[in-house]
């Protein structure tokens, strides 16, 4: 009970914070209540299969194979495949964190999680057919040509930057983050 | 209408997993649940917090900032509020839309839907939980500076 609420205390103070800004504008408050209200059912709405489909990841897929496809040493393959699985994706960024745990996991390199949210940002198929419809192929898709390359360069350079060290720490959070015993 | 096909999906491999093993279906979806839950307080603070932002920010204010003639300035302008504020996709791309129409400029444009993908000030509590702090930083300054160079490949090419 204690650990829900401290889990909860950042939401809480959030919360009252919007209740004081109601009481000085109440117009600004009552939107800004109304548009949360409205993307928390977006997201109740958008996100569920995101987390069903991660739990069957996490169950039946050996990480034997999720290491010899994305893993260390999993070359091009490995950059292409985790291009696609993010572009394939639904959902907002936010949702990929929890998706690159499971990754994590399963032995996917650092370098291939980074290219996942990477794409998962910006090549999603369907957004990307939205973002046709209202600004254009040539916008579109000179965006989409630009980012690709610097998806993979950023994560190649975050990958260096950030020591083995630091990397395999964050591999056993994710671990300890998706330890349910 | 591609959340439907997402679900179809979910839900044919639900139910072939189900056909083949009910105890590791369970377990699958008390996993799924389970990061879910981990993850609700971040994403109803973050919830909140775009709630906040969309509530001051709206097009004509975004508009006046990046016009056409606010050159650099206005990429630093947008690029800044794309960080911000996130805004999903098939909201940003119509508001970007009437950005354009009401006189912003494609360069400007162009690093606000390049920050609003890539950069997420309001997520980075959900980021961090999950990579750390020092990554979580760099991971969004890189993609900062890299939608200045978005944003003039885009201004010299479709501007």
């Amino acid at each position: 009970m204690i650990s829900t609420i401290k889990k909860y205390r950042a939401f809480f103070i959030v919360l009252i914070c919007v209740g004081f800004l109601t009481v000085f504008n109440r117009s600004i408050g009552i939107k800004a209540l109304t548009i949360s209200a409205k993307s928390f059912f977006e997201m109740l709405f958008v996100i569920p299969p995101v987390f069903v489909l991660l739990g069957l990841l996490d169950v039946w897929v050996p990480r034997e194979s999720m290491i010899k496809y994305m893993g260390e040493g999993s070359g091009i393959k490995g950059i292409l495949l985790s291009l696609f699985i993010g572009s394939a994706a639904a959902g907002p960024l936010y949702a990929a964190f929890p998706v690159s745990a499971v990754f994590m996991k399963k032995g996917v390199s650092f370098r291939n999680i980074i290219i996942f949210i990477g794409a998962w940002s910006t090549s999603k198929i369907p957004m990307v057919i939205f973002e046709i419809e209202s600004l254009g192929a040539s916008f579109a898709l000179t965006r989409l040509l630009v980012d690709i390359p610097g998806i993979i360069i950023i994560a190649i350079l975050l990958s260096k930057f950030v020591g083995k060290e630091e990397i395999k720490e964050i591999y056993e959070n994710a671990h300890q983050m998706n330890n349910l015993d | 209408m591609d959340s439907y096909l997402f679900y179809g999906l979910t839900i044919l491999l639900l139910a072939f997993s189900f056909y083949k093993d009910k105890k590791k279906s369970l377990m699958s979806l008390k996993k799924g649940w389970k990061a879910f839950e981990n993850i609700l307080p971040e994403f109803l603070v973050v919830i909140l917090l775009v709630g906040v932002m969309l509530s001051v920010l709206n097009p004509q204010t975004i508009s006046n900032l990046i016009g056409k003639e606010s050159g650099w300035m206005g990429v630093v302008l947008a690029a800044v509020i794309g960080s911000i504020t996130l805004i999903p996709g098939f909201v940003a791309f119509p508001t970007a839309h009437l950005l354009l129409q009401a006189g912003a400029g494609f360069m400007q444009i162009g690093a606000l839907i390049s920050t609003l993908m890539m950069v997420g000030i309001v997520t980075m509590p959900v980021e961090i939980k999950y990579f750390g702090k020092r990554m979580t930083i760099l991971r969004n300054l890189m993609a900062f500076v890299f939608s200045f160079f978005v944003a003039f490949v885009i201004g010299k090419v479709v501007g």
